[in-house]
């Protein structure tokens, strides 16, 4: 629900403006029923507040029309974007940047036009950003907490409509909030809008990418589409934005340049003839079917929102990227079970390259052996050197992401967190150094099932030690000169991987991003453990195994996951620190693998 | 006609007086817009097919289910499906219609439901008038999930003069003309209220104008839409939805009283020639088929009656049909003018 202070501003306005029609109503007739009040001290407090009223919102007008982006794409076309970042981070609808290509011009209301580069795409969510150049001072918009927004909210629209702002002043309209939570078919394209906001606020073709703000000026979602059907296409009272809660769960995979995908249960659900909602078909391979979700189970919750229908549930799913693990809870037999899976992605890469070359999402049919088809013009997949020189520099093609540029700038940004978490610089020891003189982490403590355990970590060899036993891993050593594989294994036996992942985690911690490996930013994620909290996400793959090591703000790793394979159960590793520890050192490991807890290790005793 | 001034201005000041210090109305319901959605309801019937809708909105009016609704082709189905607004689902029954006001009253097997009160003495809204649309335009919402809610300000409360060719509309009394657009797909039957969340109107048809191409956001205000109901209930039989369409002229008016309409194109052929009638003096029989008013073929009794509605009183009326295999044509003389609708002339 809407904070107190905003209901009253709407009670306020409401009643001014009631009253400042009955003051205009000099022919007003005699009171029907009893209640009257004298009409002469209402209406001298009455013009207090139309006035007040006004004012407050032509100031949050103004000062959110600073935020808003003109965006031009000459013969392409163009549309609206609002500026969330002071270094110039820009939200816009993929649908149009997708004819505008790498590098557009955009204007803001200063009157300035500032070169613009394309940073990631979410074509499913129809969500994309840009990051303006120049400055380091733009006015941004702050994002609000949709799920906060209520029907009759007052809401107002700032844009480019009909691209009418070639003196680069944006237009704004108003109207109030008319519909929550809507689900929007993917209608002749694959733009989903799940979860989304209705408002009768005007939107028109050209408003699209452009905020939605709440009467606070915060902004509560990104316009970009409305129902139009047999007006042509011109506002009818029903326009559609893309919830800023759904916009702040892809920030990351879109500052990291990456080709966001949207999430997948790997399973379908439909109304039973009781009005449940329940599995009507669910995959085999899916994360959802090792967990134990079956058919004719019903589905109760996702991802911590309840699941009454349908709708809502692809509302949910519909807001969540790949990859994301949500806890989802079932009934069965009357008996409520809830687990937590991991989301596949809807799409493949392949998929995702074909969306965004403005295909539909088929790969292209295989031709004929000697014929090579015509390639479709992409302007999402321009030569660097066809780009403005500006922008050159800011933009590197790779396959799955949209400018891996920006996927280099969240990782170095993440290094430094990382680094200064650790109270270290990340480039103190180079990786290439030889071994000799880094003495190995060793952990001691006892278990919280019962026993104790030990745990050593060196850059070559690992071993752990626990009641049930000792285990020990080793790399493989290197053949014919080609570099260190490090040869994973699962040891412990049942953990999934647990020395592994401690050996990456210590990598990660002591060479930052030079591991071995192919590093990524991967994105965000909400921290396991911290409902909400959205940490950063950083992906290593190194041979068949690939690890993601999660970072919290402090720069700390709160947990690393860990697959030994691609179709392997992954090792859960999470940390936990003392409340006024920020420096990486872990109070407690809690390991889990396949669904089930290995161990908690509580530690007494760390060294170095 | 004119629309009165405003309803009980120094109730409504100090009802928005408390209501800006959040003490007029407690809990949940206390949002304008959330009290009406709980009286407003998604119904579902038939059509989906060449622009007709098989959505619409309708609004509770009696604690037992009695749910009023714009007239319609959504309605002409044996199976209506009514949702309210907390998702639970009932089937509908068409107690009746009302072919002046265009509106019908349904009826569900409900109890204790939330409801407004409908009534002849509910004053009109004044022009100006700020006002909140209800309604389950383009079906967006679905099961428990509530109805579009949409703001505007009523614009001008005039009669729904509908000049022949342009709207199509029975309707000749009163309406709220709103700035906004509120007669979107599934709109018609949604509700109007002022913002406090009380009954003024329901919204109307889709109604565009044939020459100019725009569409008419309107609204029939609580007091015609209480007399509509009165008149259903009032125990005349239930009409028909199917021949209600808006703006036709009867044939009977001519003396002509055609095969039951039944299909969507019914031929018009003659069942019976009134005694005394234009049509006896100018020699139909029955089985005589109706093939062209003027020189514009018909193809349906539909297309007669929106021939004739064409036409002005007093124009000259010349039919042609075929008879045992021959055209034959007949001049009926001047065209007897309608009678006025029973629009309820209030003092004002």
């Amino acid at each position: 629900m809407t904070a107190p202070a905003d209901r009253r501003s709407w009670f306020h306005l409401a009643a001014a403006i009631v009253i400042g029609q009955l003051c205009a109503a000099t022919a007003a007739a005699a009171p029907e029923g009893g209640a009257t009040v004298a009409p002469e001290p209402a209406a001298t407090v009455s013009f207090d507040l139309v006035l007040a009223a006004e004012r407050r919102r032509t100031e949050t007008i103004a000062a959110a029309a600073e935020t808003a982006v003109a965006i031009f794409a000459g013969a392409a076309g163009g549309g609206s974007g609002v500026l969330i970042s002071p270094d110039g981070y820009a939200l816009t609808n993929f649908h149009v940047v997708q004819p505008a290509g790498i590098a557009m011009q955009c204007g803001l209301n200063d009157g300035q036009l500032y070169d613009a580069v394309l940073v990631g795409l979410d074509p499913t969510g129809d969500l994309a950003m840009i990051k303006l150049l120049g400055r380091t001072d733009f006015p941004a918009a702050k994002l609000a907490d949709s799920d906060a927004v209520s029907i009759g909210d007052e809401c107002f629209v700032i844009g480019n409509p009909f691209l009418l702002a070639t003196d680069l002043q944006p237009s704004v309209s108003a109207g109030i909030v008319s519909g929550v939570h809507r689900y929007q078919f993917p209608a002749g394209t694959i733009l989903e809008y799940a979860d989304c906001l209705q408002v009768d606020a005007a939107i028109n073709p050209g408003n699209s990418g452009g905020g939605l703000f709440d009467a606070a000026g915060r902004l509560i979602g990104i316009n970009g589409r409305a129902s139009f059907e047999k007006r042509g296409r011109i506002n009818v009272g029903v326009g559609y934005a893309i919830s800023s809660n759904q916009v702040r769960n892809f920030l990351g995979v879109l500052r990291g340049g990456r080709l966001a995908d949207h999430a997948t249960l790997g399973a379908t659900v439909a109304t039973s003839f009781d009005g449940r909602v329940v599995v009507s078909d669910i995959l085999e391979s899916s994360d959802a079917w090792r967990r134990g979700l079956r058919i004719d189970d019903e589905v109760v919750a996702l991802a911590g929102r309840p699941v009454r229908s349908v709708n809502a549930f692809k509302n949910v799913l519909g807001t969540l990227p790949a990859g994301w693990r949500v806890p989802l809870v079932y009934r069965r037999e009357g008996r409520p079970t809830e687990i937590v899976v991991e989301l596949a992605g809807v799409h493949t890469t392949a998929m995702l390259a074909d969306i965004i070359s403005g295909g539909r999402g088929k790969p292209a049919p295989p031709g004929k052996p000697g014929e090579q088809p015509e390639p479709r013009p992409n302007p999402l997949a321009q030569k660097p050197e066809d780009l403005p020189e500006a922008i050159r520099p800011l933009y590197e093609p790779r396959l799955g992401f949209t400018n891996f540029h920006f996927n280099r700038v969240e990782l170095e940004r993440v290094a430094a967190l990382i680094a200064a978490g650790s109270g270290r610089a990340p480039d103190e020891q180079a990786a290439d150094q030889p071994d000799a003189g880094r003495p190995a982490w060793t952990f001691r403590g006892r278990l919280e099932q019962g026993g104790s355990f030990e745990i050593e970590l060196a850059d070559q060899a690992a071993s752990i030690s626990l009641p049930t036993g000792v285990s020990r891993w080793e790399p493989v050593a290197a053949e014919a000169g080609l570099a260190a594989e490090a040869g994973f294994d699962a040891s412990p036996p049942g953990s999934g991987g647990m020395l592994a992942a401690l050996t990456l985690w210590r990598q990660l911690l002591r060479d930052g991003m030079a591991s071995s490996g192919r590093m990524i930013y991967w994105g965000q994620q909400p921290q396991v453990g911290a409902a909400g909290e959205l940490v950063d996400v950083l992906e290593l793959t190194s041979g068949a195994g690939r690890a993601r090591f999660q970072v919290a703000a402090s720069g700390t790793v709160v947990a690393v996951d860990f697959l030994l394979s691609p179709t392997a159960e992954p090792c859960e590793l999470q940390f936990r620190f003392a409340a006024d520890q920020s420096n990486q050192r872990p109070t407690a490991m809690v390991v889990q693998h396949a669904g089930r807890r290995f161990a908690t290790f509580l530690i007494e005793e760390a060294s170095p | 006609m004119t629309c009165s001034v405003p309803l009980r201005p120094f109730g409504l000041l100090l009802l928005a007086l408390l209501a800006q210090q959040g003490s007029v109305f407690a809990g949940e319901a206390t949002e304008p817009g959330a009290y009406a959605a709980q009286r407003v309801v998604k119904l579902y019937g038939a059509g989906g097919i060449r622009g007709l809708e098989s959505y619409q909105t309708g609004i509770l009016v009696s604690p037992a289910g009695h749910i009023v609704t714009a007239l319609s082709t959504a309605l002409d189905s044996e199976a209506i499906d009514c949702v309210l607004d907390d998702g639970r689902r009932y089937p509908a029954r068409l107690l009746g219609a009302d072919l002046t006001r265009e509106l019908a009253v349904l009826e569900i097997d409900g109890e204790n439901l939330p409801c407004f009160s409908l009534s002849t003495t509910t004053p009109r809204a004044a022009v100006g008038s700020r006002v909140l649309a209800l309604s389950n335009l383009f079906g967006v919402a679905v099961g428990d999930e509530r109805v579009s809610l949409q703001h505007g300000v009523i614009a001008a409360c005039v009669p729904l003069r509908a000049r022949r060719g342009a709207h199509e509309a029975a309707y000749r009394g009163d309406v709220y003309i709103l700035d906004c657009t509120t007669n979107n797909p599934g709109s018609p039957g949604g509700c109007l209220t002022d913002w406090q969340g009380r009954l003024l109107g329901m919204l109307g048809k889709e109604l565009r104008a044939e020459p100019s191409g725009v569409w008419l956001s309107y609204a029939l205000p609580a007091d015609e839409l209480a007399r509509g109901y009165e008149q259903v209930l009032s125990g005349k039989p239930p009409v028909d939805p199917g021949a209600a369409t808006a703006g036709d002229y009867d044939p009977r008016l001519l003396g002509l009283q055609l095969v039951p309409d039944l299909l969507d194109q019914t031929p018009a052929y003659v069942e019976t020639v009134l005694p005394e009638s234009a049509a006896a003096a100018a020699g139909l029989e029955p089985d005589d088929l109706l093939v062209a008013v003027g020189d514009r073929t018909i193809n349906s009794q539909r297309a007669l009656r929106q021939e004739l509605a064409r036409l002005l009183p007093g124009d000259s009326i010349r039919l042609s049909l075929i008879r045992a295999g021959a055209i034959v044509t007949v001049d009926l003389g001047p065209l007897p003018a309608r009678p006025e609708p029973a629009t309820a002339e209030e003092p004002q």
